[in-house]
Protein backbone atom coordinates (compact mmCIF):
# COMPACT_ATOMS: atom_id res chain seq x y z
CA UNK A 1 0.00 0.00 0.00
CA UNK A 2 1.13 3.47 -0.72
CA UNK A 3 2.37 5.32 1.95
CA UNK A 4 2.74 9.40 2.52
CA UNK A 5 6.50 10.26 3.20
CA UNK A 6 7.56 11.77 6.11
CA UNK A 7 10.66 14.27 6.22
CA UNK A 8 12.64 15.05 9.18
CA UNK A 9 14.27 18.53 8.94
CA UNK A 10 15.89 19.11 12.38
CA UNK A 11 13.02 19.69 15.36
CA UNK A 12 10.24 19.26 12.76
CA UNK A 13 8.44 16.79 10.43
CA UNK A 14 7.61 17.77 6.69
CA UNK A 15 4.76 15.92 5.29
CA UNK A 16 3.50 16.85 2.02
CA UNK A 17 0.41 15.11 0.66
CA UNK A 18 1.01 15.03 -3.43
CA UNK A 19 -2.06 12.90 -3.73
CA UNK A 20 -6.00 12.76 -3.28
CA UNK A 21 -6.07 10.97 0.31
CA UNK A 22 -8.37 8.10 0.62
CA UNK A 23 -9.07 7.10 4.16
CA UNK A 24 -6.88 4.36 4.65
CA UNK A 25 -4.10 6.42 3.39
CA UNK A 26 -4.84 8.85 5.84
CA UNK A 27 -5.43 6.40 8.73
CA UNK A 28 -2.17 5.34 8.02
CA UNK A 29 -0.51 8.99 7.91
CA UNK A 30 -2.21 9.24 11.43
CA UNK A 31 -0.17 6.32 12.70
CA UNK A 32 2.85 7.57 10.66
CA UNK A 33 3.51 10.80 12.02
CA UNK A 34 2.37 9.91 15.55
CA UNK A 35 5.59 6.96 15.65
CA UNK A 36 7.61 9.82 14.00
CA UNK A 37 6.56 12.75 16.47
CA UNK A 38 7.82 10.23 19.35
CA UNK A 39 11.09 8.67 17.77
CA UNK A 40 12.41 12.04 16.29
CA UNK A 41 10.93 14.06 19.91
CA UNK A 42 9.87 16.43 17.37
CA UNK A 43 8.96 19.79 18.09
CA UNK A 44 6.94 21.08 14.90
CA UNK A 45 4.37 19.14 12.04
CA UNK A 46 4.41 21.42 8.50
CA UNK A 47 1.66 19.38 6.46
CA UNK A 48 1.68 20.65 2.72
CA UNK A 49 -1.80 19.96 0.95
CA UNK A 50 -1.69 22.04 -1.59
CA UNK A 51 -2.35 19.62 -3.95
CA UNK A 52 -5.04 18.30 -2.57
CA UNK A 53 -7.86 19.38 -4.02
CA UNK A 54 -11.07 17.27 -2.61
CA UNK A 55 -12.00 16.71 1.02
CA UNK A 56 -14.58 15.11 2.49
CA UNK A 57 -15.90 15.13 6.13
CA UNK A 58 -13.73 12.17 7.37
CA UNK A 59 -10.66 13.78 5.91
CA UNK A 60 -11.14 17.50 7.57
CA UNK A 61 -11.60 15.23 10.91
CA UNK A 62 -8.41 13.30 9.94
CA UNK A 63 -6.44 16.59 9.77
CA UNK A 64 -8.32 18.18 12.98
CA UNK A 65 -7.47 14.75 14.44
CA UNK A 66 -3.16 15.15 13.25
CA UNK A 67 -3.27 18.61 14.65
CA UNK A 68 -4.78 17.18 18.13
CA UNK A 69 -2.22 14.23 18.37
CA UNK A 70 0.84 16.37 17.59
CA UNK A 71 -0.37 18.67 20.10
CA UNK A 72 -0.79 16.19 22.82
CA UNK A 73 2.63 14.78 21.72
CA UNK A 74 3.85 18.41 22.49
CA UNK A 75 4.59 19.68 18.50
CA UNK A 76 2.96 22.49 16.95
CA UNK A 77 1.32 21.37 13.60
CA UNK A 78 0.91 23.91 10.40
CA UNK A 79 -1.23 23.29 7.57
CA UNK A 80 -0.22 24.86 4.73
CA UNK A 81 -1.06 26.12 1.20
CA UNK A 82 -5.04 24.97 1.96
CA UNK A 83 -6.94 25.47 -1.78
CA UNK A 84 -9.84 28.07 -2.15
CA UNK A 85 -12.27 25.12 -3.15
CA UNK A 86 -10.96 22.88 -0.05
CA UNK A 87 -11.31 25.83 2.42
CA UNK A 88 -14.92 26.52 1.29
CA UNK A 89 -16.11 22.97 1.83
CA UNK A 90 -14.61 22.63 5.75
CA UNK A 91 -16.20 25.49 6.06
CA UNK A 92 -19.66 24.13 4.41
CA UNK A 93 -19.36 21.12 6.69
CA UNK A 94 -18.66 23.01 9.81
CA UNK A 95 -15.12 22.38 10.38
CA UNK A 96 -13.38 25.37 11.14
CA UNK A 97 -10.03 23.34 12.21
CA UNK A 98 -10.04 25.12 15.24
CA UNK A 99 -6.58 25.40 17.11
CA UNK A 100 -5.15 23.88 13.87
CA UNK A 101 -2.27 26.63 12.67
CA UNK A 102 -2.57 27.72 8.82
CA UNK A 103 -0.16 29.25 6.69
CA UNK A 104 -0.22 30.84 2.97
CA UNK A 105 2.82 28.62 1.85
CA UNK A 106 5.72 26.11 3.26
CA UNK A 107 7.84 29.30 3.43
CA UNK A 108 5.37 30.92 5.96
CA UNK A 109 4.53 27.82 7.56
CA UNK A 110 8.35 27.22 8.45
CA UNK A 111 8.53 31.31 9.87
CA UNK A 112 5.80 29.85 12.08
CA UNK A 113 6.99 26.82 13.09
CA UNK A 114 10.64 28.71 13.84
CA UNK A 115 8.44 31.41 15.66
CA UNK A 116 6.65 28.25 17.72
CA UNK A 117 10.03 26.70 18.40
CA UNK A 118 11.49 29.76 19.52
CA UNK A 119 9.13 30.21 21.50
CA UNK A 120 10.15 27.15 23.71
CA UNK A 121 13.47 29.14 23.98
CA UNK A 122 15.17 26.58 21.85
CA UNK A 123 17.06 27.82 18.91
CA UNK A 124 15.79 26.81 15.97
CA UNK A 125 18.46 26.87 14.11
CA UNK A 126 21.11 25.46 17.19
CA UNK A 127 18.93 22.63 17.03
CA UNK A 128 19.14 21.91 13.47
CA UNK A 129 23.00 22.33 13.39
CA UNK A 130 22.66 20.07 17.02
CA UNK A 131 20.47 17.31 14.73
CA UNK A 132 23.26 17.48 12.33
CA UNK A 133 25.79 17.00 13.50
CA UNK A 134 24.47 13.46 15.23
CA UNK B 1 -60.63 23.80 -28.65
CA UNK B 2 -63.17 23.21 -31.44
CA UNK B 3 -61.91 24.08 -35.00
CA UNK B 4 -63.39 27.68 -36.33
CA UNK B 5 -63.64 28.03 -39.69
CA UNK B 6 -61.09 30.74 -41.03
CA UNK B 7 -61.91 30.20 -44.85
CA UNK B 8 -63.90 33.52 -45.36
CA UNK B 9 -61.38 35.16 -42.97
CA UNK B 10 -58.50 34.09 -45.47
CA UNK B 11 -60.31 35.27 -48.19
CA UNK B 12 -60.83 38.95 -46.59
CA UNK B 13 -57.25 39.19 -45.42
CA UNK B 14 -56.12 38.18 -49.41
CA UNK B 15 -59.37 40.64 -51.37
CA UNK B 16 -58.48 43.50 -48.76
CA UNK B 17 -55.43 43.10 -47.79
CA UNK B 18 -53.71 46.36 -48.49
CA UNK B 19 -57.48 48.62 -47.16
CA UNK B 20 -56.69 46.86 -43.64
CA UNK B 21 -52.97 47.56 -43.18
CA UNK B 22 -53.97 51.27 -43.87
CA UNK B 23 -56.44 51.15 -41.53
CA UNK B 24 -54.51 49.48 -39.16
CA UNK B 25 -51.32 52.03 -39.12
CA UNK B 26 -53.90 55.03 -38.76
CA UNK B 27 -55.13 52.96 -35.64
CA UNK B 28 -52.07 52.39 -34.71
CA UNK B 29 -50.40 55.94 -35.22
CA UNK B 30 -53.29 57.51 -33.37
CA UNK B 31 -52.11 55.24 -29.98
CA UNK B 32 -48.15 55.26 -30.20
CA UNK B 33 -46.68 58.29 -28.81
CA UNK B 34 -44.71 60.61 -31.34
CA UNK B 35 -41.07 59.34 -31.22
CA UNK B 36 -40.83 56.45 -29.64
CA UNK B 37 -41.17 54.79 -33.21
CA UNK B 38 -41.02 55.82 -36.41
CA UNK B 39 -43.53 55.89 -38.32
CA UNK B 40 -41.56 53.76 -41.49
CA UNK B 41 -40.86 51.24 -38.25
CA UNK B 42 -44.38 50.95 -37.73
CA UNK B 43 -45.50 50.48 -41.05
CA UNK B 44 -42.90 48.10 -41.71
CA UNK B 45 -43.68 46.04 -38.84
CA UNK B 46 -47.63 45.66 -39.31
CA UNK B 47 -46.73 44.75 -42.82
CA UNK B 48 -44.95 42.01 -41.86
CA UNK B 49 -47.29 40.87 -39.38
CA UNK B 50 -50.62 41.03 -41.74
CA UNK B 51 -48.50 39.18 -43.86
CA UNK B 52 -47.42 36.47 -41.72
CA UNK B 53 -50.86 35.85 -40.36
CA UNK B 54 -52.24 35.72 -43.99
CA UNK B 55 -49.40 33.01 -44.28
CA UNK B 56 -50.58 30.90 -40.89
CA UNK B 57 -54.21 31.12 -41.92
CA UNK B 58 -54.28 30.28 -45.66
CA UNK B 59 -51.60 27.64 -45.22
CA UNK B 60 -52.66 25.86 -42.31
CA UNK B 61 -56.08 26.69 -41.90
CA UNK B 62 -55.79 26.73 -38.23
CA UNK B 63 -56.01 29.11 -35.08
CA UNK B 64 -53.59 27.17 -33.10
CA UNK B 65 -50.69 29.82 -32.92
CA UNK B 66 -48.31 26.48 -31.51
CA UNK B 67 -48.15 25.28 -35.36
CA UNK B 68 -45.91 25.27 -37.81
CA UNK B 69 -48.04 27.24 -40.35
CA UNK B 70 -47.35 30.11 -37.47
CA UNK B 71 -44.09 30.21 -37.02
CA UNK B 72 -43.04 33.27 -38.98
CA UNK B 73 -45.91 35.26 -37.15
CA UNK B 74 -44.51 33.89 -34.13
CA UNK B 75 -40.95 35.30 -34.60
CA UNK B 76 -41.55 38.74 -35.82
CA UNK B 77 -43.66 39.23 -32.40
CA UNK B 78 -40.75 37.76 -30.66
CA UNK B 79 -38.69 40.50 -32.28
CA UNK B 80 -40.99 43.26 -31.80
CA UNK B 81 -41.73 42.76 -28.31
CA UNK B 82 -38.27 42.41 -27.31
CA UNK B 83 -37.31 45.64 -29.22
CA UNK B 84 -40.07 47.30 -27.54
CA UNK B 85 -39.22 45.76 -24.24
CA UNK B 86 -35.93 47.55 -24.89
CA UNK B 87 -36.44 51.00 -25.86
CA UNK B 88 -38.93 50.90 -22.71
CA UNK B 89 -42.92 50.24 -24.07
CA UNK B 90 -44.88 49.11 -21.43
CA UNK B 91 -46.67 46.00 -21.63
CA UNK B 92 -50.05 47.48 -22.26
CA UNK B 93 -48.74 49.00 -25.69
CA UNK B 94 -46.69 46.21 -26.62
CA UNK B 95 -49.94 44.32 -26.86
CA UNK B 96 -52.06 46.80 -28.55
CA UNK B 97 -49.69 46.47 -31.36
CA UNK B 98 -51.96 43.29 -31.66
CA UNK B 99 -55.22 44.66 -30.18
CA UNK B 100 -55.05 47.35 -32.58
CA UNK B 101 -56.12 45.08 -35.56
CA UNK B 102 -59.14 45.02 -34.13
CA UNK B 103 -61.40 47.43 -35.46
CA UNK B 104 -60.20 47.49 -38.73
CA UNK B 105 -60.97 44.02 -38.95
CA UNK B 106 -63.97 43.98 -37.45
CA UNK B 107 -65.34 46.65 -39.59
CA UNK B 108 -64.23 44.96 -42.75
CA UNK B 109 -65.95 42.07 -41.71
CA UNK B 110 -68.99 44.05 -40.93
CA UNK B 111 -68.65 45.57 -44.52
CA UNK B 112 -68.33 41.65 -46.01
CA UNK B 113 -71.36 40.27 -44.46
CA UNK B 114 -74.86 40.85 -44.32
CA UNK B 115 -75.82 37.78 -42.23
CA UNK B 116 -76.15 38.26 -38.37
CA UNK B 117 -75.06 34.66 -37.76
CA UNK B 118 -71.93 34.40 -40.02
CA UNK B 119 -70.54 37.92 -39.11
CA UNK B 120 -70.99 36.61 -35.67
CA UNK B 121 -69.20 33.76 -35.75
CA UNK B 122 -66.15 35.53 -38.10
CA UNK B 123 -66.00 37.89 -35.66
CA UNK B 124 -65.44 35.64 -32.77
CA UNK B 125 -62.96 33.34 -34.76
CA UNK B 126 -60.91 36.75 -35.45
CA UNK B 127 -60.80 37.38 -31.74
CA UNK B 128 -59.87 34.08 -30.76
CA UNK B 129 -56.75 34.51 -33.56
CA UNK B 130 -55.98 38.19 -32.10
CA UNK B 131 -56.23 37.44 -28.85
CA UNK B 132 -53.62 34.90 -28.89
CA UNK B 133 -51.62 36.77 -30.32
CA UNK B 134 -51.53 39.56 -27.99
CA UNK B 135 -50.61 37.03 -25.44
CA UNK B 136 -47.97 35.57 -27.38
CA UNK B 137 -46.95 39.33 -27.55
CA UNK B 138 -47.37 39.98 -23.99
CA UNK B 139 -45.30 36.37 -23.10
CA UNK B 140 -42.36 37.59 -25.27
CA UNK B 141 -42.33 40.88 -23.40
CA UNK B 142 -42.39 39.67 -20.70
CA UNK B 143 -39.49 37.04 -21.54
CA UNK B 144 -37.28 39.73 -22.57
CA UNK B 145 -37.99 41.65 -19.99
CA UNK B 146 -36.85 39.31 -17.35
CA UNK B 147 -33.70 38.23 -19.53
CA UNK B 148 -32.65 41.97 -18.71
CA UNK B 149 -33.25 41.96 -15.43
CA UNK B 150 -31.20 38.50 -15.07
CA UNK B 151 -28.37 39.82 -16.54
CA UNK B 152 -28.52 43.03 -14.90
CA UNK B 153 -28.64 41.02 -11.78
CA UNK B 154 -25.69 39.43 -13.00
CA UNK B 155 -23.58 42.27 -13.79
CA UNK B 156 -24.36 43.80 -10.54
CA UNK B 157 -22.68 40.53 -8.48
CA UNK B 158 -19.23 41.15 -10.51
CA UNK B 159 -19.27 44.84 -10.12
CA UNK B 160 -20.20 44.55 -6.48
CA UNK B 161 -17.54 42.31 -5.04
CA UNK B 162 -14.13 43.92 -6.45
CA UNK B 163 -10.77 42.91 -4.41
CA UNK B 164 -8.55 45.75 -4.12
CA UNK B 165 -4.42 45.39 -3.21
CA UNK B 166 -4.38 48.10 -0.86
CA UNK B 167 -0.52 47.18 -0.21
CA UNK B 168 1.41 44.27 -0.39
CA UNK B 169 0.35 41.20 1.38
CA UNK B 170 -2.76 43.64 2.36
CA UNK B 171 -6.17 42.66 0.59
CA UNK B 172 -9.31 44.97 1.04
CA UNK B 173 -12.58 43.59 0.09
CA UNK B 174 -15.11 46.62 -0.03
CA UNK B 175 -18.72 45.18 0.52
CA UNK B 176 -21.55 47.24 -1.34
CA UNK B 177 -25.10 46.40 -0.84
CA UNK B 178 -27.18 43.06 1.08
CA UNK B 179 -24.99 40.32 1.85
CA UNK B 180 -27.30 36.83 0.55
CA UNK B 181 -25.90 33.35 -0.04
CA UNK B 182 -25.51 33.45 -3.53
CA UNK B 183 -23.61 36.61 -2.74
CA UNK B 184 -21.67 35.40 -0.01
CA UNK B 185 -20.36 32.57 -2.43
CA UNK B 186 -18.89 35.21 -5.00
CA UNK B 187 -17.42 37.38 -2.32
CA UNK B 188 -15.75 34.18 -0.56
CA UNK B 189 -14.56 32.90 -3.88
CA UNK B 190 -13.03 35.91 -5.28
CA UNK B 191 -11.36 36.83 -2.06
CA UNK B 192 -9.84 33.37 -1.52
CA UNK B 193 -8.42 33.15 -5.26
CA UNK B 194 -7.05 36.59 -4.80
CA UNK B 195 -5.43 35.55 -1.32
CA UNK B 196 -4.03 32.86 -3.16
CA UNK B 197 -2.48 34.82 -5.93
CA UNK B 198 -0.91 37.30 -3.91
CA UNK B 199 -0.39 35.27 -0.91
CA UNK B 200 -2.02 38.06 0.94
CA UNK B 201 -1.36 37.47 4.94
CA UNK B 202 -4.26 39.99 5.92
CA UNK B 203 -7.79 40.71 4.26
CA UNK B 204 -9.78 43.41 5.26
CA UNK B 205 -13.84 42.55 5.04
CA UNK B 206 -15.39 46.50 4.65
CA UNK B 207 -18.97 46.19 5.32
CA UNK B 208 -18.99 49.96 4.95
CA UNK B 209 -21.87 49.66 2.20
CA UNK B 210 -23.61 46.39 3.97
CA UNK B 211 -27.20 48.06 4.76
CA UNK B 212 -28.47 46.05 7.13
CA UNK B 213 -26.42 42.91 9.11
CA UNK B 214 -28.80 39.70 10.42
CA UNK B 215 -27.58 36.43 11.81
CA UNK B 216 -27.62 35.37 8.52
CA UNK B 217 -25.46 37.48 6.91
CA UNK B 218 -23.34 37.82 9.94
CA UNK B 219 -22.68 33.74 9.53
CA UNK B 220 -21.85 34.30 6.02
CA UNK B 221 -19.00 36.86 6.94
CA UNK B 222 -17.94 34.30 9.62
CA UNK B 223 -18.19 31.68 7.45
CA UNK B 224 -15.56 33.62 4.67
CA UNK B 225 -13.05 34.56 7.11
CA UNK B 226 -12.79 31.33 8.92
CA UNK B 227 -12.33 30.06 5.12
CA UNK B 228 -9.36 32.56 5.14
CA UNK B 229 -7.93 31.46 8.04
CA UNK B 230 -8.06 27.82 7.42
CA UNK B 231 -6.26 29.10 4.06
CA UNK B 232 -3.45 31.02 6.15
CA UNK B 233 -4.95 34.60 5.76
CA UNK B 234 -5.92 36.31 8.76
CA UNK B 235 -9.08 38.72 8.39
CA UNK B 236 -10.18 42.27 10.08
CA UNK B 237 -13.70 43.18 9.56
CA UNK B 238 -14.14 46.68 9.58
CA UNK B 239 -16.99 49.59 8.87
CA UNK B 240 -19.05 48.58 11.48
CA UNK B 241 -21.78 51.25 11.91
CA UNK B 242 -22.99 52.29 15.81
CA UNK B 243 -26.54 51.00 14.33
CA UNK B 244 -24.85 47.57 13.05
CA UNK B 245 -22.68 47.21 16.19
CA UNK B 246 -26.05 47.72 18.37
CA UNK B 247 -27.93 45.25 16.31
CA UNK B 248 -25.00 42.42 16.30
CA UNK B 249 -25.05 42.95 20.17
CA UNK B 250 -29.22 42.65 20.39
CA UNK B 251 -29.23 39.74 18.19
CA UNK B 252 -26.62 37.96 20.10
CA UNK B 253 -24.44 37.63 17.47
CA UNK B 254 -20.98 35.70 18.27
CA UNK B 255 -18.63 37.08 16.33
CA UNK B 256 -15.67 34.63 17.87
CA UNK B 257 -12.19 35.74 17.51
CA UNK B 258 -12.42 37.87 14.70
CA UNK B 259 -11.14 40.83 14.51
CA UNK B 260 -13.53 43.97 14.16
CA UNK B 261 -12.92 47.59 13.31
CA UNK B 262 -14.78 50.93 13.52
CA UNK B 263 -13.19 52.37 10.59
CA UNK B 264 -11.48 51.23 7.04
CA UNK B 265 -8.09 53.05 8.11
CA UNK B 266 -8.11 51.50 11.74
CA UNK B 267 -8.13 48.05 10.09
CA UNK B 268 -5.33 49.43 7.52
CA UNK B 269 -3.28 50.22 10.36
CA UNK B 270 -3.95 47.15 12.36
CA UNK B 271 -2.60 45.03 9.07
CA UNK B 272 -0.09 47.39 8.20
CA UNK B 273 1.36 46.43 11.77
CA UNK B 274 0.51 42.59 11.29
CA UNK B 275 2.65 42.87 8.37
CA UNK B 276 5.87 44.43 10.01
CA UNK B 277 5.17 48.38 8.09
CA UNK B 278 4.16 51.32 10.20
CA UNK B 279 2.67 54.74 8.79
CA UNK B 280 4.87 58.00 9.94
CA UNK B 281 5.44 61.39 8.46
CA UNK B 282 8.71 62.10 6.16
CA UNK B 283 9.23 65.31 8.54
CA UNK B 284 7.52 65.35 11.46
CA UNK B 285 7.68 69.52 12.22
CA UNK B 286 5.73 70.32 8.84
CA UNK B 287 1.88 69.42 9.06
CA UNK B 288 1.27 69.33 5.12
CA UNK B 289 3.43 66.98 4.38
CA UNK B 290 2.14 63.20 3.18
CA UNK B 291 2.42 60.18 5.75
CA UNK B 292 4.96 57.57 3.89
CA UNK B 293 4.84 54.14 4.91
CA UNK B 294 8.15 52.75 6.26
CA UNK B 295 9.54 49.54 7.48
CA UNK B 296 10.79 49.62 11.03
CA UNK B 297 14.68 48.51 10.64
CA UNK B 298 13.91 45.62 13.34
CA UNK B 299 11.69 43.80 10.70
CA UNK B 300 12.76 41.58 7.71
Amino acid sequence: MDRIPILRMGPVLLVSIQVDMHDQLALALQDDLSNAITAHGSKGVLLDISSLGIVDSFMGRMLANIAGIAHVLDAATVVVGMQPAVAITLVELGLSLEGVRTALNVEKGIAMLQAAVADRDIPFHTMIDADGTD
Amino acid sequence: MPELNTSRLTALLDQRYDELLAAWITEQLQIVRRGQISESDLRAQCAELLQAVRRGLSSGGSTNLAGQSWAAARDLLARVSSERAQQGFPPSETAMFVLSLKRPLFDALRGASNDADTLASDVWTATVLLDQLALYTTEAYQRSREQLITRQQEDMLELSTPVVKLWDGVLALPMIGTLDSSRTQIVMESLLQRIVETGSDVAILDITGVPTVDTLTAQHLLKTVTAARLMGAECIISGIRPQIAQTIVHLGVDLGDVVTKATLADAFKLALSRVGLTVGRVRPSSSSSAPALAAPSTND
